[in-house]
């Protein structure tokens, strides 16, 4: 594993791109098929599956160091992450162990169904044998969800470099339901078999905020505007007789929107389209808030009280394959109108229907539509360019976000919390209140917002300024006045408030506030009757 | 009590005296030369032989008696004498005897050699004050032989591309230990006025040092390419960094041990020497006191006081000014370690 610990020392030294993309298309080059092959699907978020407790690792960590439990669990916060605190607690390596990253990988996966004596002598005998940066990553192989700190992106221009493959090809290579175990590295990078993964959905294009004034962007005759809607992006994709639902965070979401399937019956096999998940209000016609649809998430099957509660629907914005064919190098305006063709003998009342164009004469009207797009459940409009082929990723120019200012409201912090991983020892995560008289009610959490420098300053100021403690929980003096910017707000009873924010942080320090002029419940409440 | 603990310190009421004393009083014993240990205004100082130039360099006109390391001074109804804590040039702890009664406070220390500051002498004692800094299991440092293959091949590396190697390290002591691991046959060592001062102090009083050269306005950086730079953590990212071309910095301490800091720090490197005992040198000075009464000072000290307990010390808390506390604040002050 050393190759892979030294590749990961040199990520971990440098903030530069370029350096990081060299020092993996080197080991791209470079390492043994298998070893590339792992890297790829660990960067790209695809673990081994866990075999090992982080509770078991903890109590072997302290045992094998000869400490005490609690005293490992004081050293966690101070370092932040649980791998580097068991990589820094044990004893220096008695031996040297050469084994290969898919070597150790394979080996942890076999622990699967040891018994615990035997996982715990695996892992004392690992650690035994593996340098301190070895160790590291052996512990992160076991716990999960590492990155190394590259970007899925980094790492396919990295790719791109080592193997001569075009990029925007590669991202679409890498994109669906791979594993190391079903694949080779041909199979996978260098030549694939399109045929091999049916569900394997196409790299989403995203858009840029709109910063500038609209009328920068040229004639409205060459843009196609539409909503923004506030649900889950998603892609659906309808191939050999199935379905699958993929989020843009590349997770497979099928299962827990069983209504979609019937889609299958009435559309043609090879179709994928991109849309916005929305719980719909069918009496309405209007979307339900977005807090609808948390119930679905993190929940494998649905129960059926949810699926008449709270039904969606999938908001078509685009066509990007269609009979079997990849149409994302058409124009949009000729992928629209497919679309809208493809839609419009569909029954009524299938979960699937066509994100209507907002029609516009000049910018005045697209401005207007943004206004009043609060009003449908809309967090304002998307541009896109008539003439654009749907590209992967981020890219200036052809598709802008043109949403609505945030709301916002001036509140007071009561807690604080620390963060966790790298903001282990500062206080990052604030509970906000309004006033109600003389009291303060809590209504929302944030936790971003502010600049490293305001977070240490604050941070300093917590530590004096504690009247009490909840577990890791501080009740801090109510003194500061934060700006809490939101994108929506909706009826909780779950909070004591009554109130959910979405989205919620912090905008602005109101350093020029007192207490006494931060909003009240009742603002608070005005706001949820208007925009609830 | 041989010592109590006051607003203004440490205190001796048999000798009247104080042991770094963050408050003017009118008898100081000081341990070195650190700016949170040497403090300016008392009446009257008392350091070893090898601490006084740089409390003098310091903290200038001062009444400073000076003492050899193991000489006992009578004072009052107390024996004070000093003795190597192995923490920077001339650093002491300090023991005091009262009737027959031994407690030692060992102002900070290090339990290895660094060739350069006098090695640490264990004292056995009935009271131990210590510091502990460095109080948690995570902290282990590299010995002196790696440090010197860490930071050489790192400035032969930065030299190779062209770069100037800067390496952020405390004035006083860290530096003059960095100097010693340093190879002069890769390049010239240059100093920032600040580390300079302090060498310069050092090597008067006959401590053997490679040559350095100070970099001043009139200096031509062109003839020194590839030079390896000694300057105070404050001038990383600075203006004055700028005159040097393209750079990798690299900073020097015991917090570069914890990835998070190092990645805060937002040097390019980050090498783990520190002039305080690590968590195993701690436990082992503790043990060779044959102390029964512990009072922990400095840094993790509740989780520190609370680990010696479960090892069966009566050991107890003190809250002292001294500097480098926290692992919030120290990477970003300029506190010396
Ligand atoms: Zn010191
Ligand atoms: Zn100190």
């Amino acid at each position: 594993m050393k190759d892979f610990a030294a590749l990961f020392t040199t990520l971990d030294q440098t903030t530069k791109t370029s350096v990081k993309t060299a020092a993996l298309a080197e080991y791209f080059r470079t390492a043994p098929e298998d070893d590339r092959l792992w890297t790829v699907a660990l960067l790209s978020g695809r673990r081994p599956r866990r075999s090992i407790t982080s509770t078991r690792l903890r109590e072997w960590a302290a045992e094998r160091a000869g400490i005490s439990l609690w005293l490992f669990e004081a050293c966690y916060p101070v370092v932040g992450d649980l791998s580097e605190t068991i990589a820094l607690v044990l004893p220096p390596p008695a031996t040297q162990i050469e084994k290969s990253l898919t070597g150790w990988i394979t080996a942890l996966r076999a622990l699967d169904k040891a018994d615990d004596p035997t996982r715990k002598d695996f892992v004392f005998t690992a650690w035994d044998g593996l340098a301190p940066t070895e160790r590291f990553v052996f512990n992160k192989l076991i716990t999960g969800g590492w990155r190394m700190g590259v970007s899925q992106k980094l790492m396919t221009r990295a790719l791109a470099q080592a193997t001569g493959i075009d990029e925007a090809e590669l991202t679409h290579r890498l994109m669906g339901d791979w594993s190391p175990d079903r694949i080779t590295w041909d199979g996978l990078i260098t030549a694939p078999d399109p045929a091999a993964d049916l569900s394997r959905p196409y790299p989403f294009s995203l858009a840029h905020p709109l910063e500038d004034a609209p009328e920068t962007l040229g004639p409205v005759t060459d843009w196609i505007a539409e909503h923004k809607w506030d649900g889950i992006r998603g892609q659906l994709i309808l191939r050999g007789g199935d379905h699958h639902l993929w989020s843009r965070g590349e997770e497979l979401m099928t299962d827990r929107f069983p209504e979609l399937a019937q889609l299958t019956d009435f559309l043609p096999h090879g179709t994928v389209i991109d849309g916005e998940v929305l719980a719909w209000n069918n009496a309405a016609d209007t979307p339900l808030g977005f807090s609808s649809l948390q119930p679905r998430i993190g929940r494998k099957t649905v129960p059926k009280k949810l699926l008449t509660d709270a039904p969606v629907i999938v908001m078509a914005y685009d066509l990007l394959e269609w009979q079997g064919a990849d149409i994302r190098d058409w124009p949009l305006s000729r992928r629209r109108a497919t679309l809208a063709t493809a839609l419009f003998d569909l029954p009524l009342g299938l979960p699937l229907r066509l994100s209507p164009p907002v029609p516009a004469q000049d910018w005045t009207d697209l401005a207007q539509a943004r206004a009043t797009a609060r009003d449908i459940g809309a967090e304002g409009l998307m541009l896109k360019r008539a003439a654009s082929p749907y590209l992967p990723g981020r890219r200036r120019g052809d598709w802008w976000k043109w949403k609505l200012d945030p709301l916002t409201i001036d509140a007071v912090m009561i807690y604080a919390q620390a963060g966790s991983g790298r903001r282990a020892t500062l206080y990052t995560d604030f509970t906000f209140a309004v006033r109600d008289g003389e009291a303060l009610v809590p209504f929302t959490k944030a936790y971003s917002g502010l600049t490293d420098a305001e977070f240490r300053e604050i941070t300093a100021w917590v530590r004096k300024n504690t009247t009490d403690r909840f577990g890791p929980v501080r009740a801090v003096r109510p003194e500061h006045v934060f700006e809490i910017a939101f994108e929506g707000i909706q009826a909780s009873p779950r909070h004591k408030s009554g109130v959910a924010l979405r989205f919620p942080r912090m905008a602005r320090w109101r350093r020029d506030k007192p207490v006494a002029e931060a909003n009240t419940l009742d603002d608070l409440k005005a706001m949820l009757a208007q925009y609830g | 009590m041989v010592l109590t603990f006051t607003e203004a310190g440490i205190y001796c009421p048999a000798a009247d005296a104080h042991i770094d004393p963050w408050r003017p009083v009118d008898r100081a014993l000081i341990t070195h030369g650190h700016s949170d240990h040497a403090r300016w205004g008392h009446r009257r100082y008392l350091a070893t032989e090898a601490a006084a130039p740089v409390i003098r360099h310091r903290l200038g006109d001062i009444t400073l008696q000076t003492i050899r390391y193991g000489e006992r001074l009578k004072m009052g109804d107390a024996t004070i004498s000093y003795h190597p804590a192995g923490h920077v040039p001339g650093s002491a702890q300090i023991r005091v005897e009262v009737g027959g009664e031994v407690w030692v406070v060992s102002g900070d220390y290090k339990t290895t050699p660094d060739g350069l500051s006098e090695p640490f002498e264990p004292l056995r004692c009935h009271a131990f004050i210590s510091e502990c800094t460095f109080g948690l299991p995570i902290y282990r440092w590299p010995d002196e032989a790696t440090l010197a293959r860490e930071i050489n091949g790192w400035w032969l590396e930065t030299r190779a591309k062209g770069q100037t190697a800067i390496l952020g390290v405390y004035a006083l002591g860290k530096a003059q230990r960095v100097l010693r691991l340093l190879d002069p046959s890769i390049g010239p060592i240059l100093t920032h006025g600040a580390v300079e001062a302090t060498t310069e102090v050092l090597r008067a009083q006959g401590i053997a040092l490679p040559a350095t050269i100070p970099v001043t306005q009139a200096l031509d950086l062109k003839t020194h390419r590839g030079a390896m730079v000694l300057a105070p953590p404050s001038a990383l990212g600075s203006a004055w960094m700028r005159k040097f071309g393209p750079v990798s910095t690299g900073f020097a301490s015991g917090w570069m041990r914890l990835r998070g800091v190092r990645r805060r720090r937002a040097a390019d490197r980050g090498f783990v020497v520190s002039d305080h005992a690590d968590w195993a040198g701690l436990n082992s000075a503790i043990a060779e006191t044959g102390a029964e009464k512990i009072f922990v000072t400095h840094g993790y000290t509740a989780q520190f006081a609370q680990w010696l307990r479960a090892q069966g010390y009566d050991a107890g808390i003190v809250q002292t000014e001294f500097g480098g506390e926290t692992l919030d604040d120290t990477p970003e002050t300029e506190v010396p370690e």
